[in-house]
């Protein structure tokens, strides 16, 4: 089948794998050469100087550039095909939006630059604010966090202060569903609170009768994505909510589903306190190793004042940084990542109001199309509509031919399709969790639906060798344990790189 | 074999006298995959049942051994610190975790028969 999201006709798909830049290297081959000493010798006397050479890869510039140039060409990218990633909304990033961000007025201001030269800066901080206030349905934000993880440590931070503010000190517990994102549990741990979970119940939703007894006196807040990571809208919200703040918790938003609800529904009005946006998902700047990313954080407004700042507001006429009072503090030098947050000001622009209001709805109605040709390859975890993403599970394929998530991830990349997230969320046995975004087209999830059906078929042929897979790639599957044993990050640890060999 | 018990949680215990000795079932280490750390409790450590007691990480993954019943630690296999993978390759044998001395005596685990079939 023919798609736009196909890569299987890379190229550089296949082919033998390249080697290290070690096995590159030839004594006294050089990329670079420093300029003639034209200040006297000095020789130093220390301790701490090296007696010997570092071991570094020696090669010449134009092996150098091949090499990386090589890799490259190999590397996955949103670009290339269809990434699928659960639970990560990866999503094309408008060529316009670079454009604008590459433009020299932008890319080259400083940060230290006073006020009144960079009002064209603050007023795109100050727009932005103002868009993702009215999409989330909160009072303010701040673009400090760079990313997602960040934002919700804010999230915590500010929770963590607004209680101390109002002598809350005995609030210690903050309450996470056992479908959540990781980085839940582990924000609020770093910000000093205890984790409390809360089940799911058969239907993949908070379990409401459970919640009521965690619920206590000592209940500091809620962290909830919605939809869930099930791809399951919490249809109880408006309840759940209200428990919490019944209690005196507040609620904080995972914005990592964003993508399902814009246009449709507000965190804001569902009641929650404080929500994170990632502008890398939601918002279609650069994500994973293109980013850097950014995870503004927005509230209501009885929490502007511990923010952190700088934050852009608009005073007669003009735009200055305002520091709010009971900052939490900082969570980025400067202003947070300024180039990111514009390109997604620009995506905003280029949808307008009306592209925004149909933003979640088409994301749904792709993930649904796709869960349902899906569906008759790989059972769905959960038997309801789903929103952006969906589970399938193959427990069954496991019991029957030993093939687990991970080996249907790793055959689907024969197909020149990137894998579904699996093994997450952690409740379901076996999970592949897909994410279509509304950014492909309905060719591309009908291939994607057949090459599954392919090597579905073609993993329980009898004759099938699980670990073959992938077989067109240049590296099939890469040993997990020896890294993980031994890990190796400095140019000089050759030795330890022999052992993993 | 026979003496061997097994939890819903996958730990399996062998009950002498008021001693038990601790691991992680086959069926569990065949799951976590490749078992690359374990941090394991301090002797004379005291633990109520069901709390976690060894903290078990995989390359994708890392989970806790649970407390069979309420006991005190008189003993650890400090071999896994160094090659934790003993715990693959003999789980129910060399790759045991911990010995305890028994506070409060529980011996509800599933044999050997009933465990298979609870994990079939």
């Amino acid at each position: 089948m023919v798609s736009g999201g196909n890569a299987s006709s890379l190229p550089l798909v296949g082919g033998k794998p390249e080697p290290t830049i070690k096995e590159l290297s030839s004594p006294g081959r050089r990329a670079s050469k420093f300029p003639k000493l034209d200040v006297p010798e000095v020789k130093i006397n220390h301790e701490s100087l090296k007696k010997e050479k570092a071991r570094l890869p020696e090669v010449s510039e134009h092996d150098l550039v091949m090499h990386y140039s090589r890799l490259a060409h190999r590397n996955f990218a949103v670009d290339l095909g269809f990434y699928p990633l659960g639970s990560c909304t990866m999503k094309y990033n408008p060529r316009f939006a670079d454009s604008i961000a590459s433009d020299s007025r932008f890319a080259n201001m400083h940060p230290s630059m006073p006020e009144q030269f960079t009002q064209g800066c603050l007023k795109v901080y100050y727009e932005i604010g103002n868009y993702l206030c009215e999409i989330t349905g909160m009072d303010d934000a701040s673009f400090q966090p760079p990313a997602g993880a960040s934002g919700e440590l804010t999230g915590l931070l500010i929770i963590k202060k607004y209680l101390e503010v109002n002598n809350l000190n005995h609030k210690t517990e903050i309450i996470v569903p056992d479908s959540a994102h990781g980085t839940n549990p582990a924000s609020a741990r770093m910000a000093g609170f205890t984790v409390v979970e809360v089940e799911t119940d058969s239907r993949g939703m908070v379990n409401i009768e459970k919640l009521k007894e965690i619920v206590n006196v000592n209940t500091a807040g809620l962290m909830l994505t919605n939809p869930n990571t099930g791809g399951l809208f919490e249809e109880e919200i408006l309840t759940i909510s209200q428990i919490i703040h019944n209690a005196g918790g507040l609620l904080y938003y995972d914005g990592a589903n964003l993508n399902a609800i814009v246009g449709a529904s507000r965190p804001g009005d569902m009641g929650f306190d404080i929500v994170h946006s990632n502008l890398h998902k939601t918002f279609a700047t650069p994500h994973g190793g293109g980013g850097p990313g950014s995870g503004p954080v927005a509230v209501k407004s009885f929490l502007r004042e511990f923010l952190p700042g700088p934050i852009a507001e608009n005073k007669d006429r003009k735009y200055n940084w305002y520091h709010p009072e009971n900052s939490i503090g900082r969570m980025h030098g400067y202003h947070g990542n300024f180039l990111v947050t514009l390109r997604a000001l620009v995506y905003m622009k280029l949808l307008g109001k009306e592209g925004l209001d149909k933003l979640g709805s088409y994301a749904v109605l792709n993930a649904r199309y796709l869960s349902s040709k899906v569906s008759k390859i790989i059972p769905l975890a959960y038997d309801e509509p789903c929103m952006h993403e969906f589970v399938a599970s193959v427990k069954d394929l496991k019991k029957s031919h030993k093939i687990k998530a991970y080996d249907v991830g790793k055959a689907l990349l024969d197909k020149g399709f990137h894998s579904p997230t699996i093994y997450f969320p952690l409740i379901v046995e076996e999970a592949l969790m897909f994410e279509p975004t509304e950014t492909q087209s309905k060719e591309t999830l009908d291939d994607l639906a057949e090459s599954l059906k392919l090597i579905v078929d073609d993993l329980q042929k009898e004759d099938t060798v699980l670990e073959d897979y992938p077989k067109n790639l240049p590296v099939g599957r890469p040993n997990e344990l020896i890294p993980a044993k031994y890990l190796t990050v400095n140019w000089g640890d050759f030795e330890l790189l022999e052992i993993t060999e | 074999m026979s003496d061997i018990k097994y939890l819903e949680t996958h730990e399996w215990y062998l009950m002498k006298d008021d001693e038990i000795t601790v691991g992680i079932s086959d069926f569990a280490q065949n799951e976590l995959g490749d078992i690359v750390y374990v941090t394991l409790p301090e002797v004379g450590q005291e633990f109520e049942k069901g709390a976690a007691v060894v903290e078990v990480e995989a390359t994708k993954t890392v989970a806790d051994a649970y407390a069979p019943m309420d006991c005190t630690i008189t003993a650890v296999n400090s071999q896994l610190e160094t090659e934790p993978e003993t715990i693959n390759n003999d789980p129910c044998g060399d790759g045991w975790m911990f010995k305890a001395k028994v506070n409060t005596v529980d011996d509800s685990g599933m044999s050997y028969q009933e465990y298979e079939t609870f994990v079939s």
